[in-house]
């Protein structure tokens, strides 16, 4: 299992829950089980999300491998200038 | 890809201050720039934009203009597509509108005709019947409930419902109790802060010249940030497949984020489609100000607890940004970044978005971060008056570092932020006296970066020189950055090194130049290609030295030797094993393809002294002083000119730059010479220190310079300002009439 933080305004769409735990090995798998456990983030998911894994912050990597030792973080995604 | 394990490394050529490969083309006029290009039969292109802040559009007849002698092609929205995408659909509308306009200077038509005179006159003929609607500029008027609604059904699904259609993003970030954080506090300040939207004021406005034939393929030239952007907006917009675009990037005058979307491309596209002519869009000062996009307009209330000894008990900060006619997430990343300089046990940050009437809101370096940070670091350098505490000692007590717990979410690994503030108060700048109607500001500041999707192509030329191919406009120095990497890699000298911009057919896909990215992602991407071309070229001297491959390796430029099976062979030169790379195998070359990440964040120190004077409100910097941690500086004129770039912009947005609407919804300054940016004769020479503490996501320790040196100014120069008139200012820029307002009660 692995825990995953949503940002604060995130949390009304997941029953409240600040830190959201789902079985996955890779981000991808991250995301389509937050998705699933909870559909109101889907919409927010589907627009693009940012990960942070132990303090790195990835835009996209799909195939990105996590564990429960981790500290994974849900972010916006990322835009610059 | 991580930070090579190499204790040392020495570099002999990333670091040096080699020179430019765009240098003499630039100063003797050759470089050719988005209006440069013409071609056979082209024809000029002129956009009729609206008068009104908010209207719906009843009626457009276009018969007048089109029966003008010269008059090639009209267009309207409805020459346009209409994407899904709700991405696309914006930038379709916002080229063209269709329904209703949203802002002064949205455009609403376009003509294609034989002189840049007679499109002038037809757009004059083109009669618009406008129901003029009420608007809404202010962001904090357009979050009321009856404020005029500038687009419906906009809200995304975390905005809470009962709130202004025009609200369509919240967000919020923080950790810890705040309750109990402020109940520990000695003192605190809680203020509410405005700025301006203020222009990129990039000195080259969007240009192009597009041909789309009536067999569906197109080409375009036009100075961008990112010609594959272009490519996807012109194909959604023009309802075109991406094969069939051709997209190349001219030599850019200035981005700054502001050329990371597309205004005139798909309108020059639709009016070639119809005259099948090429034709050239040229935009005017009066048209880049008015309807491409400056940044966010905002309201800030922030609220800091501090005990008498300096330490930050808890901090909140509530945003309201405005980003124009349409949703945008720049406030995401504004909240974000608010309180990220600090190690902090209770922190929040909420975040709101409304819609306005005023132009699309288009990335500005740090897209986000200067206004929230600005309004932060006012607040604490405000408490460290109060409490007669060193400003620089109490940001080095609170500093976010290691194992930090940031405020947006993640803990920290190494970062510079420390040995940033430290460097500042060992510098001579920090003890220098001050005299009368003078003061000193200082602001700490930060900037995600990040990578993204970048491929590089290096060839392996048969005289033994090298090309480089990527895909992301040079627009602050990555050619010869990453001509300096390629050839550090490969050993051999920088002048034998060619980098060039593919057009979109000839390279894979790049995303934009942004987030100061290209030096980290497309540096990331070089080294790999050059270190594929080694291994390639390595391959081929084994065969030629009938030894195993990995008995060669690649030192100084050659291949040598290695191990006790090599045998005795005196080295291959790169420009020997490419002079015979067509009896070796044929061509060689390297490539790489990734979506880099690893970025790594960074941080900035502005240090600012200030006059000002009592008499008029006229604010002079004396003297200025940028300190940042740039990872590995590759070329050190570019890093400290990435630097300096910054501080003169915020300067700009503290002291003078901003939109100023009229009570009808009109842009009163559409002109540089209402618009007021800083010129040289403003200006002291802007002192840089750059901090190299290498980033573990890159071979070399690259890390992105281009965006975190905007962030601390416009706090650096108000909390100067402030102590020099002896009055805290909250509203930017502080003009002349607004600080003397301030001062004289």
């Amino acid at each position: 299992m692995v825990r995953v933080k949503l940002w604060g305004s995130l949390r009304a769409l997941a029953d409240g829950e600040e830190w959201v735990e789902v079985e996955a090995s890779n981000f991808k798998e991250l995301l389509d089980a937050l998705a699933e456990k909870h559909p109101g983030l889907a919409p927010q998911i589907k627009r693009g999300v940012s990960l942070a894994l132990d303090g790195v912050i990835y835009r996209e990597a799909w195939f990105t491998k996590i564990g429960p030792e981790n500290e994974v973080i849900l972010m916006p995604y990322m835009v610059g200038g | 890809m991580a930070f090579d394990a190499q204790a040392e490394r020495k570099f002999n050529i990333v670091g040096t201050r080699v020179a430019r490969p765009d240098g003499i083309d630039k100063v003797t006029g050759k470089a050719a720039y988005g209006a440069d290009i013409s071609a056979p039969g082209m024809l000029h292109g002129r956009i009729l934009r609206s008068p009104h802040a908010h209207a719906r559009i009843v009626s457009i007849d276009t018969s007048a203009a089109e029966a003008l002698a010269g008059v090639k092609a009209v267009v309207t929205g409805a020459d346009l597509a209409q994407p899904e995408d709700e991405g696309f659909a914006d930038v379709a509308i916002n080229c063209l509108a269709r329904d209703k306009v949203l802002y002064d200077g949205h455009a609403v038509a376009a003509v294609a005709a034989k002189s840049k005179s007679i499109a002038k006159q037809a757009i004059r003929l083109i009669k618009v019947d406008y129901e003029i609607l009420p608007h809404v500029t202010d962001v904090d008027a357009a979050m009321k409930p009856d404020a005029p609604v500038i687009q419906e059904g906009r809200a995304l699904e975390t905005v809470p419902a009962g709130m202004s259609q025009n609200v369509t993003t919240h967000c919020q970030f923080g950790h810890g109790d705040l309750d109990a954080g402020f109940a520990k506090a000695d003192k605190i300040v809680e203020r509410s802060f405005k700025t301006a939207a203020t222009h990129q004021g990039y000195i080259e406005p969007q240009a192009c010249m597009a041909s789309l034939g009536s067999d569906g393929r197109g080409e375009v030239w036009c100075c961008t940030q990112g010609q594959y952007m272009v490519r996807a907006n012109c194909a959604a917009v023009l309802g075109v497949e991406e094969s069939q675009l051709r997209i190349t990037s001219s030599e850019i005058g200035g981005g700054f984020g502001g050329k990371t979307s597309t205004f005139i491309e798909p309108v020059a596209l639709a009016l070639s489609r119809k005259s099948g002519k090429p034709v050239k869009v040229v935009m005017t000062r009066d048209e880049v100000l008015k309807a491409t996009g400056p940044t966010i307009s905002s309201s800030m209330d922030i609220k800091i607890g501090m005990t008498k000894d300096g330490r930050i008990t808890a901090a909140r900060g509530e945003l309201r940004y405005s980003g124009g006619a349409y949703p945008n997430a720049t406030v995401d990343m504004g909240a974000q970044a608010a309180f990220a300089a600090y190690d902090l046990e209770a922190v929040e940050t909420v975040g709101w978005n409304a819609m306005t009437n005023r132009p699309k809101e288009i990335p500005y370096r740090a897209p986000g971060a200067p206004t929230s940070i600005y309004a932060v670091e006012s607040v604490v350098d405000e408490l460290c008056q109060e409490l007669g505490l060193d400003p620089l000692d109490v940001r080095l007590m609170n500093a976010a570092r290691k194992g930090t717990l940031s405020s947006y979410g993640p803990t920290f690994n190494d970062i510079g932020l420390v040995a940033t503030l430290e460097a500042a108060k060992a510098h001579p700048h920090y003890a220098a006296p001050l005299g009368p109607n003078q003061g000193r500001g200082l602001s700490c500041g930060f900037w995600f970066n990040f990578g993204g999707n970048t491929c590089v192509s290096l060839n392996i030329n048969d005289d033994g020189t090298v090309g480089v191919v990527e895909g992301n406009p040079d627009i602050g120095g990555s050619r010869a950055s990453i001509s300096m990497m390629a050839a550090e890699e490969l050993g051999v000298p920088y002048d034998k090194v060619r980098t060039v911009i593919a057009d979109t057919s000839s390279l894979g896909f790049n995303d934009i130049t942004d987030g100061s990215r290209v030096t980290f992602a497309v540096g990331l991407a070089t080294i790999e290609a050059a270190r594929a071309a080694i291994n390639e070229m390595c391959r081929r001297v084994a065969k030629i030295w009938d030894i195993d491959a990995d008995a060669v390796i690649w030192e100084d430029g050659c291949a040598k030797p290695a191990g006790p099976n090599a045998g005795i062979h005196p080295p291959m030169t790169l420009a020997e094993i490419a002079a015979i790379a067509g009896n070796t195998g044929g061509p060689i070359a390297g490539h790489h393809e990734v979506n880099a990440d690893g970025a790594g964040v960074s941080f900035g120190v502005h240090l600012c002294d200030t006059e000002v004077d009592p008499e008029t409100g006229a604010t002079k910097i004396l003297r200025y002083t940028v300190f940042q941690d740039a990872g590995k500086a590759v070329h050190p004129d570019y890093v400290e000119g990435q630097m300096q770039g910054g501080a003169v912009q915020g300067i700009g947005w503290a002291l003078n730059e901003e939109y100023i609407y009229g009570t009808d919804g009109r842009l009163q300054n559409a002109g540089f010479l209402d618009y007021r940016v800083p010129v040289a004769s403003d200006l002291p020479d802007i002192e840089t220190v750059i901090l190299e503490i290498p980033n573990p996501g890159h071979p070399y320790g690259v890390r992105g310079v281009g965006e975190t040196p905007i962030v601390p100014p416009l706090a650096a120069v108000s909390n100067a300002v402030s102590r020099a008139a002896g009055v805290r200012m909250t509203e930017l820029p502080m003009s002349p009439p607004r600080l003397l307002k301030a001062m004289t009660g």
